[in-house]
């Protein structure tokens, strides 16, 4: 039985933003699924009483002062942007 | 002989003499790199002319204070997922072909501090998900060892700059093997620091809980010199951890009477080659001989630890990896309608397929109904994982097994097989999920290919690892066999 169809891959790929074409849709069903299979390993294991780890270290509320400082010059953070003016980042118009 | 044949400690007392200048040292890294660079593709982005002009303002200042530190003057390759201000850092990647970066990562302020000379920026696979370098979008480099061979990954141009002399030393960063699977197929050494020993600030995040940047050396005291430089809490990196850094050339003595040594039985069994085995058995020869003892343990949910690895590291890189969308940095696609098509196409042409398949893979597993049985589930193997190294450094002081299964496989040979690929990891991964740190060692040889032994400390005490390292390196001539080019 196959554990994702081509038809849960488009949908994933649009959740993830990323452009598939039908021959990638193909190639992808496949490999995810033989990935998925080898993941589904972790079901032999009995985790009822486990807790699940997020993270290694035993921290947490890492605080620190709330004291202002400089933020980036402009110029600088626009020194990326593919397009930009007027001081601001362009992107195509998202109301229609 | 190179001049980076020599320890950092001796290199410092030659500049000092004045035996050798800082061009110099720059200059011996430029000249291997046109010597060997069309064979290695170690680099993405060189930074000879700020180099050398460094190297001039900074000999200037030989017999002043500031030239007492260890670091100063030294030439160093960074991995281009460590972002360097107003040097181009592309991880690899189309995406981030033209990314111009407007910040230091906090390894490059102390490295900074420290006045290292930046040679270049070093190849990796795109955004460090790979074991060979191959899926780089710029190249693959290949091993100095025999150029038809990988270098391992993702930092395979770490490894490779350092083991064909192209640098003295390297940073590459480890988020399932990357640092210690390549040291070990190129034959330098390579270690993965305990997460949180040193700052992600400024690393281009895959799976934040998992990443750590680390050094790669020809020595495994420039290892452990190297590491006390980068290492330390940082305020930008919430995961850095707030306990002090040991001085760990400190524990570079050559004494390891009564170290107690687990050998996970795990680790020496099925797909690990014959020759791998012996390497590690010898090495367990030659630390018994020095006063060690060792014992055969069980690292019982080992084999989880690559499936655990690829729904954890997949889900936290398909969170990560949402930034690149062609708005704020990098890549833009044209022709977009709108804006939802704008962030598909640019991520379509700006990814390549190990990105977009983990990305997918994430996706899926932290999609609504999918989320308990994959990423949960995963989460929850992960203690267990952890737990087993808990168990064992209850009453022994390191683990020691193979760094990988098999030396360095041929160029191509597992491209297409993502399933394969993935198996070079299985014996690193499971101290990325633990959070323990590693290192990998040259062990010796099989079919003329360098092979890693692995050391594994508890948390924070990267010094009995180094401890380790350096009494077995000293033992033996591996670290002193060098590739011809």
């Amino acid at each position: 039985m196959s554990r994702i169809s081509e038809e849960q891959v488009r949908h994933v790929a649009h959740l993830a933003r990323l452009a598939v074409t039908d021959e990638e849709v193909e190639r992808f069903t496949a490999q995810l699924d033989s990935i998925i299979e080898f993941a589904e390993q972790l079901n032999e294991l009995d985790t009822e009483n486990v807790k699940p780890t997020a993270h290694v270290l035993d921290m947490k509320n890492v605080l620190r002062e709330d004291k202002s400082a400089p933020g980036l010059p402009r110029e600088e953070v626009l020194k990326n942007a593919p397009d930009h003016e007027n001081g601001q980042i362009k992107v195509p118009s998202i109301i229609e | 002989m190179s001049l980076f044949d020599h320890t950092l400690t001796e290199i410092h007392d030659l500049l000092h003499k004045k035996e050798i200048s800082i061009p110099d040292l720059v200059d011996e890294s430029y000249k291997r790199i046109n010597e060997v660079e069309d064979k290695i593709k170690a680099f993405i982005t060189l930074n000879e002319e700020n180099a050398r002009k460094q190297a001039e303002e900074l000999q200037k200042k030989i017999d002043t204070d500031e030239a007492k530190g260890l670091l100063f003057g030294m030439p160093i390759g960074i991995k281009d997922n460590i972002v360097t201000k107003g040097l181009r850092t592309t991880s690899g990647s189309q995406i981030l072909n033209n990314f111009d970066p407007i910040y230091d990562a906090t390894v490059m302020t102390k490295l900074h501090e420290a006045q290292t000379i930046t040679i270049g920026k070093l190849n990796m696979d795109e955004f460090a998900m790979g074991s060979s370098t191959e899926s780089s979008s710029f190249q693959a480099t290949t091993n100095p060892w025999n150029t038809e061979r990988v270098p391992g990954g993702s930092s395979g141009g770490s490894a490779a700059a350092v083991a064909a002399g192209e640098v003295p030393f390297s940073l590459g960063s480890d988020t399932g093997g990357s640092i210690r699977q390549p040291a070990a197929y190129c034959g330098v050494v390579g270690l993965k620091p305990t997460y949180g020993r040193v700052s992600r600030y400024g690393l281009i995040a895959f799976a934040s809980s998992l990443d750590q940047i680390g050094p790669i050396t020809r020595s495994v005291e420039d290892n452990a010199r190297l590491l006390e430089a980068i290492s330390g809490v940082d305020a930008f990196d919430g995961t850095s951890a707030n306990i002090p850094v040991d001085r760990y050339s400190e524990a570079l003595t050559g004494d390891v009477k009564g170290l107690k040594i687990a050998v996970p039985k795990e680790y020496l069994s099925e797909g690990v080659s014959e020759e791998v085995r012996q390497s590690v058995l010898d090495a367990l020869k030659v630390l018994e001989g020095l006063g060690a003892t060792w014992e055969e343990v069980s690292l019982p949910h080992s084999k989880y630890g690559l499936p655990a690895y690829y729904v954890l590291a997949s889900s936290e890189a398909s969170s990560n990896l949402a930034r690149f969308d062609g708005i704020r940095y990098g890549y833009r696609a044209e022709g977009a309608e709108n804006l939802i098509d704008l962030y598909k196409k640019t991520r379509a042409e700006g990814f390549g397929d190990e990105v977009k398949r983990r990305i997918m893979l994430g996706t899926f597993a932290l999609s609504s109904g999918y989320y308990d049985a994959y990423y949960k589930k995963a989460q929850k193997a992960r203690t267990l994982i952890k737990k087993d190294f808990e168990d064992v450094f209850e009453k022994y002081d390191v683990i020691i097994g193979p760094t990988t299964p098999t030396p360095a496989f041929k160029i191509g040979d597992n491209i297409d097989d993502p399933l394969t690929m993935y198996a070079n990891d299985i014996l690193t991964i499971p101290v990325n999920l633990a959070g323990v740190p590693g290192i990998s060692v040259p062990c010796g040889f099989s079919d003329g290919m360098p092979l890693g032994l692995q050391i594994i400390g508890k948390h924070f005490d990267e010094k009995t690892i180094y401890r380790t390292a350096y009494a077995y390196e000293q033992a033996t001539n591996f670290h002193q066999q060098k590739p011809s080019l």
